[in-house]
């Protein structure tokens, strides 16, 4: 398989006002097309700086990044600016919508940045699609302040898979929402794994890093532990065994 | 992204803080509203000069006392007291080609009828100073040469002057005003022929034959100006060069001596007067184009703040793709959309303001299309120049950095 994800030694280092933080120290990790990598450690272990270094948000300070063959940390600002268009699709703990635009607005925006354009007509269709594949189509014209925190991640989920990218990244995505609106947006990600997408993810909890193929675990900015997932959750079967009175 | 699209965000922006917007704008509104009106002001007093300097003719010539180096122009055209009576009658007995000749005297003066007084403007002339001047009559008649020469008390009064003291242009005809004690009987009403540069009303006047003028009114012996008409087909700058020489002679003036007298043309006061009023036009629009430009600092402020404001929008663009001149292009539109709509909003007000003036006083105002593209480019401009540096802020911020800001 290829690897979509190839670090090798990767470093990121903040030059902060006293002493330099070294939040990443040493990572290498090869992450090949079609898994699903959950990434977990302490706070602080550097789990969100390696992601904004993966979604091409951040640069590293020293060590080689290869994304789907591609060596990032020579990029220009415009074509990292390109990656994260259309390789890449970020999932945010807060969701990261725009405020007062609409649901399906706010799915259009990547395409907006397109370097080929689509017809508005086409945009539109795409996003409509993609909302109901996360499913929220009803709620297309609702703005986020209308939108609970399940169904904004949701329509953030539909944003980052517009234009079709190789990888998803997720920093927390299940950070701020119940349990069972968490299940939900992990079976989402299963499905899309399913279909091909490499999905990475930062979480905390043990119950939702299991929904994953592959756990790694950082301390310290390196990785101290990387095992596959022997019994793996599935999202569909849980939610069916979730007690009846939490439905909606 | 695509222009469009650019376009649509921007407005979109923009509509999210109408009021804001439109407080933005407003330094822009009224510099492009005051460029306009301020230049068409300047235009409709250009245009008036025009008029009025062509209403003398383009035959006419007027000689002025005093030589124009040394003072006679600076210190008041005629001030001088060089020229005479006899001056005048000799260039009509002795220059040919002259058509009109008529001596003026001018002065301010109390006039009154009845219980009613008006202070206007008395100027004494010969007969020929209404076809030179081809000021026609509402009312009456001119005075005549015989008038002329027996210094009769009869008198010629504008509108304005005629309306102040009774009530309408007819009734003042036939009737007696008494110009400092002396009355005078009203034989005409000239037409009127409205505010002239400046604004002076040029229908607030009383004309009487410039004998009764100088013996019984103003008791001067001199006269400032003399205004020539020159026959139809004549050269003009032969007929000034002819009175040029008599004038020298009269005045026993060798020909190395400055002459003690201005001759000026009608294309020459033409070119004096539309050269003041094109000062004035230039130096109002560059005072009001100093508001545009305090209007796009204006703009340039707020679009700090409103950088400032979404620096979190701008890290999700920048998150999902946006190139950093696409973030660029987006608040360069809303600075540019911004200035251009204050620019229109202005033309609109220019023209409202254009009407108000024109309702309420009797200035003209001449709003030509030169200073609407004018403001509008220079809006444009404006727009451009105050919003790239806010645009250019917002463009290289880091996403990373952006997204974190509370
Ligand atoms: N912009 C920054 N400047 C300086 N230090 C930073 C910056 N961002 C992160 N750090 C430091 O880097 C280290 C790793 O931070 P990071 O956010 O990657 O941790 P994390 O694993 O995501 O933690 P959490 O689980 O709490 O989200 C921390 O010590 C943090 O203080
Ligand atoms: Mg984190």
């Amino acid at each position: 398989m290829a690897p979509i994800i190839q670090l090798d030694d990767l470093r990121k280092t903040y030059a902060s006002s006293e002493e330099p933080v070294h939040a990443v120290r040493g990572v290498s990790l090869t992450i090949t097309k079609g898994e699903f990598v959950a990434v977990m450690g302490t706070s602080g272990s550097g789990k969100s700086t390696l992601m904004n270094i993966l979604g091409c948000l951040d640069r590293p300070t020293s060590g080689s990044y290869l994304l789907d063959g591609i060596e990032v940390s020579k990029l220009s600002r415009d074509q990292l600016s390109d990656l994260r268009n259309h390789k890449i699709g970020f999932v945010f703990q807060n969701f990261n919508l725009l405020a007062r635009t609409s649901a399906l607005e706010n799915v259009e925006l990547p395409m907006l940045y397109r370097r080929t354009p689509l017809s508005p007509a086409k945009q539109r269709e795409k996003a409509m699609a993609a909302l109901e594949m996360v499913g929220i189509g009803k709620r297309a014209d609702h703005t986020p302040n209308q939108l609970s925190g399940g169904q904004q991640q949701r329509v953030a989920i539909a944003r980052s898979l517009i234009n079709d990218p190789v990888l998803l990244l997720a920093d927390e995505p299940t950070g701020n929402l119940d349990s069972r609106t968490s299940i939900e947006i992990l079976g989402i990600f299963q499905r899309l794994n399913a279909q091909g997408i490499t999905v990475l993810m930062v979480t905390h909890e043990p119950d939702v890093a299991n929904y994953s193929k592959r756990i790694i675990v950082m301390r310290d900015g390196k990785i101290r532990s990387d095992t596959q997932v022997a019994k793996r959750f599935d999202a569909a079967e849980e939610l069916r065994n979730l007690p009846v009175e939490t439905t909606p | 992204m695509r222009l469009q699209t650019s376009f649509h965000t921007a407005f979109r922006a923009l509509l999210r803080n109408k009021l804001r917007s439109l407080l933005t704008a407003l330094g822009i509104i009224i510099g492009v509203a005051a460029v306009i009106a301020m230049v068409g002001i300047g235009n409709g007093a250009k245009k008036q000069v025009e008029d009025q300097v062509a209403a003398l003719g383009d035959n006419a010539l007027m000689i002025f006392a005093g030589s124009s180096s040394r003072g006679g122009m600076s210190g008041g055209f005629g001030s001088a007291g060089t020229l005479t009576l006899d001056d005048a009658f000799a260039i009509k007995r002795d220059i040919p080609g002259v058509q009109g000749v008529t001596p003026e005297v001018e002065g301010s003066t109390r006039i009154s009828s009845g219980n009613q007084n008006w202070f206007t403007r008395l100027n004494g002339v010969a007969a020929d100073y209404f076809s030179i001047r081809m000021w026609n009559f509402s009312f009456g008649g001119p005075f005549e040469e015989r008038d002329v020469k027996t210094a009769a008390k009869v008198a010629v009064i504008g509108k304005t002057t005629a309306v102040e003291i009774f009530g309408t242009e007819e009734e003042a005809l036939g009737k007696v005003v008494r110009i400092r004690n002396v009355p005078f009987t009203i034989i005409g009403v000239l037409a009127p022929k409205g505010a002239s540069f400046f604004g002076r009303d040029q229908d607030d006047t009383i004309v009487i034959p410039y004998t009764s003028a100088m013996k019984r009114v103003l008791g001067t012996k001199t006269i400032p100006r003399i205004t020539v008409s020159v026959e139809r087909g004549k050269s003009v700058a032969m007929v000034v060069e002819q009175i040029t020489s008599l004038l020298l002679q009269r005045h026993r003036l060798p020909g190395d001596r400055e002459p003690d007298f201005t001759i000026r043309t009608q294309e020459e006061l033409t070119t004096m007067a539309t050269a003041t009023s094109k000062t004035m036009t230039t130096l109002l629009g560059f005072v009001a184009s100093i508001s545009l430009i305090v209007g796009g600092i204006g703009i340039m402020n707020i679009m700090l703040v409103s950088v400032t404001e979404r620096t979190r929008e701008i890290g999700i663009r920048l998150a999902i793709g946006a190139r950093g001149s696409d973030i660029l292009m987006q608040f360069l539109i809303e600075a540019v959309t911004l200035s251009l709509l204050g620019g229109l909003i202005g033309i609109g007000l220019a023209f409202l303001a254009a009407a108000l003036i024109m309702h309420f006083s009797p200035m003209p105002v001449y709003i030509t299309a030169g200073p609407i593209l004018y403001s509008f480019a220079f809006s444009a401009a404006v727009g451009v120049l105050f919003g790239f540096y806010p645009a250019r802020k917002a463009a290289s911020l880091d996403p990373i950095e952006a997204l974190r800001y509370e």
